[in-house]
C-alpha cells in the first residue's frame, strides 16, 4: 500500500513499529469493527464508567492540597469567621482548597457531585440489567462483578465523605462507631479495631484516606477492567426486534460509531458534572465548623445512597435491646444496620441464581426480556425499590415533618407499616400491570391496532375497523419466552424406592410455581389462525372486525394463593 | 415424557412465536435528511463545528477566569470564582462531548450491523486439550504421587496468613483496654464548665427552662497532655444540664433544686441529643429522633433508643458553683456487648 500524506505515512511507521512488537494489528483488525447495540438504557453503566473516571481526576488534585491527618491547628487562613479556632489539619486543608486554591472549590465540588451520580448510575444500570433479565447465563459472574461494584462505590462514598472532618461527617462517624459497637461479643474490640482506640482517636482519618484513595479506588478499577472484558466476552445483549436472535449482535461498530458515541457521551458527563458543581453549591463545610463531639444540626441528612440505612435505623423501635444473662444484644441497632441490608444485598446478588434454580434454564440468552414477560421477576424488583424508597423516605423523616408539618411520630409510625405493606402491595400491582400489558399483546396480535375509523355497515351496525400487526411488530410481540412452572419426577421410582434429591426438588417446583402459576398463555398458531380466518370472513361479509376471544388466557395449574 | 428436570427446559421453555409466523427480520433502513439532502449534512457539518469552536472559547473562559476573577476569601469571591471556572470548563468538556456524538448522529454510517455470536462453552476437543495439559503438569510435578510435598504446601500456605495479620491486627487496635468506655473526667467535685466558653456555672445564676451545654472542669488543651486525650475524653464527658421547676421533676436524686445533668451522647448509637423542647421537658437525638423526657430521668418516650441517657449525680461547692459528686453510675453512649458486666 502507497501513502500518500505526511500524516498516513507517521501513522503507517508507528503502526508498523508497534506491530512488530506487539502483533497489535490481530487485536485492531478483531475489535475495531467490533458490533455494540445501540439503546439509551445502555447508556447508565457509562454513565457510571465516566462517573468514575471524573472522580479519578478530580481526586487526584484533590490529593494535591488536602492534609489527611487529625493534628489540632488553629487556623489562620483568610475565612475570617474560623479565625483562630481550633480544628484538625484535615479540616484546615479543606478550608484552604476551598478558599485558597484556585479551582479547588470547584474540583472538591466535582468530585461530590460525581460521586452522587456514580451511585445514581450504577443503581439505574443495576436496574436496567435486572428487569430485562441481562444477568441470565452467561451474565450471572458478570451480574456478581456489578454487585461487588455496587458495596464498593458504597465504602467509596462513605470513607470520602468522613475526610473533611467536619462537624456533620464527624457524627457520622460516631454513628459507625455506634454500630461497630452493637455487634455481638467483639463490638467493643471491633470500635478500637477501626479507630485505633477511643473513639475519635486521630487514626481515623489517616486510615479512611488510605481506603479512600488507594484501596476501594484499586478494587473499583480493577473490577471494572473485569466488568468490561466480560462485556466484549460475552458481546452486548440487546432488545427484543426482529432480526435479533440469541445468535447473533445487531448494532454499531465500535469504530467510528461507538468511539465517537461514547467518546463524545464521556465529554458530555463530564461537562454536565462540571455544570453541576459550577452552580449547585454541594457540602459546604465553612458553614458546618470543624468536628466537635457536643454539637450537631437539626435537620442533618448523609449522601443519598446512605439514606436507606439511616432510615431504616430511624424506623426500628427501641424496645428491641435486650440483656441476656448480663449481655447486651442491640437489635435495636443490628436489625437495621445489618441485617436490613444484609438481607436486600443477599436478594439482589443472589437473584440470578434464584431464577435459575426456578427456571432449570440452562440457556444462554442474549435476547433481553420486556419486563412483561417476566411478571413474578419484575414485580420482585418494584418491591425491592419500594422497601428501599421507603427507607430513603424515613431517613428525611424530619425534614418531612418540618417542610409538611406532620408529627414526626406519625411519620416515622406510618413509615414502619408501610415497610411492611408497601411492597406488597407495590408487587401485587406490578404483577396485574405485567399479566395486564401481556394480554394486551394477545389483543393486539389476534385483532390488530383500532383504526379510530368507524364504518356503518349496510343493515344499520357501527363497527371499528381493526387494522393488523406489520410483521415487525408482531413478530416482537409473539416472540418471548413463555415459561411454565417445572414438573418433577414422583417421590418414588416404578420399585416403591424413594428418591434422592426429592425434598430439593419440591422446593424447586414450590419457587417455580410461585414464578410461573399466574401466567398469560401465548397466543398459539390455531388462535392466530381462526383470527385471521375470522377477520377475512368479517371483511367478507361486512361484519364486525372484532373478534371476541374464548377463553380467559390466564391459567392457574394450582390452586395456591400467594 | 421426560420429567427429569435437568434436562426438561425444552419443553418448559416456548420461544413461543406461533407456527406461521416468521422473523421477517430487521426493518428497513430510515435514511436521514443529511443521506439525501447534501445541505443538510453540510449544515450538521456546521454544527459540530461550532460546538467545538464553544469548546475552545470555554477553554479559555477557564485561563482568563484563573487571573482575573480571584478568590478574597469570603463566601461570594469563591463562588464567583467556581462559577466562572466551572462554566469555562463545562463549556470546554461539553463543547466536545456534544460535538462528537452530533457527529456520529448526523454524518456518520447509520445502517445497522450483524456479527454472529458463539456459545461461550469450549468446543469439547479445547476442553479435553485443557484436562491433558492439566493432567499433564500435575504429572510433571509430581504432586499425586508424593503426598508429603502436598501436606507441605498447604500446611505453609495455610499458615502464612497469620505473620501477617497477627502484627496488624495486634497492633490497629492500640492498646484493646476497652474498659476506658466506662469511664469519664467526671469524678467527685469536678465543677462543671460551660462549653465553649469555659466558665463555672453558679446554680443561682440557672434560671428555669434554660438550658446549658456542659463539660468537665480540666478538659482544655493546657491540663491535657495531648490532643487526641481532649477529644477522646470530650467525646465521653459532654453533658446537657436543664434547670426545671422542681414541682416537675419525678425523681430528684442527682439533681440540685431542679438542676439536672445528663450525658449528652445518645445511647442509640452516640450522636450528641441537643434539642430541647421547653414544654414538654423533651430532649430529641437530632440523628435519629429518639426522645428522651428530662423531667423522669431522661427514660425514653419515642424512637430507635431503649435505655434513659446517664445522670450526671449534681451538687454545689462552697462558693455555690455546681460540681459532679460522681462519675456517671453506668457506661455512656451506645450499648455494647459487655456493658452491664
Amino acid at each position: 500500500m502507497s501513502t500518500t500524506t505526511p500524516l498516513e505515512k507517521a501513522a503507517a511507521g508507528t503502526a508498523d513499529y508497534l506491530d512488530q512488537r506487539t502483533s497489535i494489528g490481530v487485536l485492531v483488525k478483531n475489535f475495531a469493527r467490533k458490533i455494540f447495540p445501540d439503546h439509551w438504557s445502555f447508556l447508565l453503566g457509562e454513565i457510571a464508567l465516566f462517573s468514575f473516571i471524573t472522580l479519578l481526576g478530580s481526586g487526584i488534585f484533590l490529593t494535591m492540597f488536602f492534609v489527611p491527618s487529625m493534628t489540632e491547628v488553629h487556623y489562620e487562613g483568610p475565612w475570617a469567621p474560623m479565625q483562630g479556632v481550633e480544628m484538625s489539619e484535615a479540616f484546615a486543608s479543606t478550608l484552604k482548597l476551598s478558599f485558597e486554591v484556585r479551582g479547588g472549590l470547584l474540583m472538591r465540588q466535582v468530585h461530590h457531585w460525581a460521586a452522587l451520580l456514580f451511585m445514581a448510575a450504577i443503581v439505574t444500570h443495576m436496574m436496567r440489567v435486572f428487569f430485562t433479565g441481562a444477568f441470565r447465563k452467561p451474565r450471572e459472574i458478570n451480574w456478581l462483578v456489578g454487585f461487588v461494584l455496587l458495596i464498593l462505590g458504597l465504602a467509596a462514598g462513605f470513607t470520602g465523605y468522613s475526610l473533611p472532618d467536619d462537624v456533620l461527617s464527624g457524627n457520622g462517624l460516631r454513628i459507625t462507631d455506634g454500630v461497630v459497637k452493637a455487634i455481638p461479643i467483639i463490638g467493643s474490640y471491633m470500635s478500637y479495631f477501626v479507630f485505633g482506640g477511643e473513639f475519635p482517636g486521630t487514626d481515623i482519618i489517616p486510615r479512611l484516606f488510605t481506603l479512600h484513595i488507594l484501596v476501594v479506588p484499586g478494587l473499583i478499577l480493577a473490577l471494572i477492567g473485569l466488568h468490561l472484558f466480560l462485556v466484549v466476552l460475552h458481546k452486548h445483549t440487546h432488545y427484543p426486534g426482529s432480526g435479533r436472535t440469541d445468535g447473533n449482535v445487531v448494532g454499531f461498530p465500535l469504530f467510528p460509531v461507538y468511539t465517537a458515541k461514547a467518546g463524545g457521551f464521556a465529554f458530555i458527563v463530564f461537562g454536565v458534572i462540571t455544570l453541576m458543581a459550577a452552580t449547585m453549591q454541594i457540602n459546604p463545610v465553612w458553614n458546618y465548623g470543624p468536628y466537635d463531639p457536643s454539637p450537631v444540626s437539626a435537620g442533618a441528612q448523609p449522601d443519598w445512597y446512605m439514606l436507606f440505612l439511616e432510615g431504616s435505623l430511624r424506623l426500628m423501635p427501641g424496645q428491641t435491646e435486650w440483656v441476656i444473662g448480663g449481655y447486651t444484644l442491640s437489635l435495636n441497632v443490628l436489625i437495621p444496620a445489618m441485617v436490613v441490608p444484609g438481607l436486600l444485598f443477599t436478594i439482589l446478588g443472589g437473584w440470578p441464581f434464584l431464577e435459575a434454580f426456578a427456571t432449570g434454564d440452562k440457556r444462554e440468552h442474549h435476547v433481553l426480556d420486556r419486563p412483561r414477560n417476566a411478571p413474578v421477576r419484575t414485580a420482585a424488583g418494584v418491591a425491592i425499590l419500594t422497601a428501599f424508597f421507603i427507607l430513603v423516605l424515613a431517613g428525611s423523616n424530619d425534614l418531612l415533618a418540618t417542610h409538611f408539618h406532620l408529627s414526626l411520630n406519625d411519620i416515622t409510625w406510618t413509615f414502619r407499616v408501610l415497610l411492611f405493606l408497601g411492597p406488597v402491595a407495590t408487587f401485587w400491582i406490578t404483577k396485574r400491570i405485567c399479566l395486564g400489558l401481556q394480554r394486551r399483546d394477545r389483543d393486539l396480535v389476534l385483532h390488530g391496532h383500532e383504526s379510530a375509523t368507524i364504518v356503518r355497515l349496510e343493515h344499520g351496525e357501527y363497527i371499528e375497523v381493526h387494522k393488523p400487526l406489520d410483521p415487525y411488530e408482531l413478530w416482537l410481540r409473539v416472540n418471548y419466552d413463555a415459561r411454565r412452572p417445572i414438573e418433577i419426577e414422583p417421590a418414588e421410582d416404578a420399585r416403591g424406592v424413594r428418591r434422592k434429591g426429592y425434598r430439593r426438588d419440591t422446593i424447586r417446583r414450590r419457587i417455580s410455581q410461585f414464578f410461573y402459576e399466574d401466567r398469560i398463555e401465548p397466543v398459539s398458531a390455531e388462535e392466530l389462525e381462526a383470527a385471521r380466518a375470522h377477520a377475512e370472513h368479517a371483511h367478507l361479509e361486512g361484519h364486525g372486525a372484532h373478534v371476541e376471544l374464548p377463553a380467559g388466557e390466564e391459567q392457574k395449574s394450582v390452586s395456591t394463593d400467594h | 415424557m421426560s420429567t427429569n428436570t435437568h434436562d426438561s427446559h425444552d419443553e418448559l421453555v416456548v420461544r413461543h412465536a406461533p407456527e406461521g409466523v416468521s422473523d421477517p427480520g430487521l426493518p428497513p433502513h430510515t435514511p436521514r435528511l443529511g443521506d439525501s439532502d447534501p445541505k443538510a449534512a453540510k449544515r450538521s457539518e456546521r454544527i459540530v463545528a461550532g460546538l467545538f469552536g464553544l469548546s475552545v472559547i470555554g477553554s479559555i473562559l477557564v485561563v482568563v477566569s484563573f487571573f482575573v476573577v480571584k478568590p478574597e476569601g469570603t463566601v461570594e469571591s469563591i463562588q464567583r470564582s467556581n462559577m466562572f471556572l466551572g462554566l469555562g470548563l463545562a463549556l470546554a468538556l461539553g463543547g466536545i462531548g456534544f460535538a462528537a456524538v452530533h457527529w456520529a448522529k448526523s454524518l456518520m454510517n447509520d445502517h445497522e450491523k450483524v456479527e454472529e455470536r458463539h456459545p461461550q462453552r469450549s468446543s469439547e476437543e479445547d476442553r479435553a486439550g485443557a484436562v491433558a495439559v492439566l493432567k499433564e503438569g500435575a504429572e510433571d510435578s509430581g504432586i499425586a504421587r508424593r503426598s508429603a510435598l502436598k501436606g507441605g504446601l498447604i500446611t505453609a500456605l495455610a499458615l502464612l496468613p497469620l505473620p501477617i495479620a497477627l502484627p496488624l491486627i495486634g497492633n490497629v487496635g492500640a492498646d484493646w483496654k476497652v474498659s476506658k468506655f466506662r469511664h469519664t473526667m467526671w469524678k467527685r467535685g469536678t465543677r462543671l464548665m460551660t462549653d465553649p466558653t469555659y466558665r463555672p456555672i453558679r446554680a443561682a445564676d440557672v434560671t428555669i427552662g434554660s438550658v446549658v451545654h456542659v463539660i468537665p472542669e480540666g478538659l482544655n488543651h493546657e491540663d491535657l497532655d495531648h490532643d487526641q486525650k481532649f477529644m477522646d475524653e470530650k467525646a465521653k464527658a459532654v453533658v446537657l444540664l436543664v434547670r426545671l421547676d422542681e414541682r416537675d421533676l419525678k425523681h430528684t436524686e442527682g439533681s440540685y433544686h431542679g438542676i439536672v445533668a445528663f450525658s449528652k451522647i445518645c445511647t442509640h448509637v452516640g450522636c450528641p441529643v441537643a434539642l430541647y423542647e421547653q414544654q414538654t421537658h423533651h430532649l430529641l437525638c437530632p440523628c435519629h429522633q429518639s426522645t428522651f423526657d428530662v423531667s423522669d430521668g431522661a427514660k425514653v418516650v419515642f424512637g430507635p433508643a431503649k435505655r434513659a441517657l446517664p445522670q450526671l449525680p449534681i451538687s454545689v461547692d462552697d462558693e455555690g458553683y455546681l460540681v459532679a459528686t460522681d462519675d456517671f453510675s453506668e457506661p455512656i453512649g451506645p450499648s455494647f456487648w459487655e456493658r452491664v458486666k
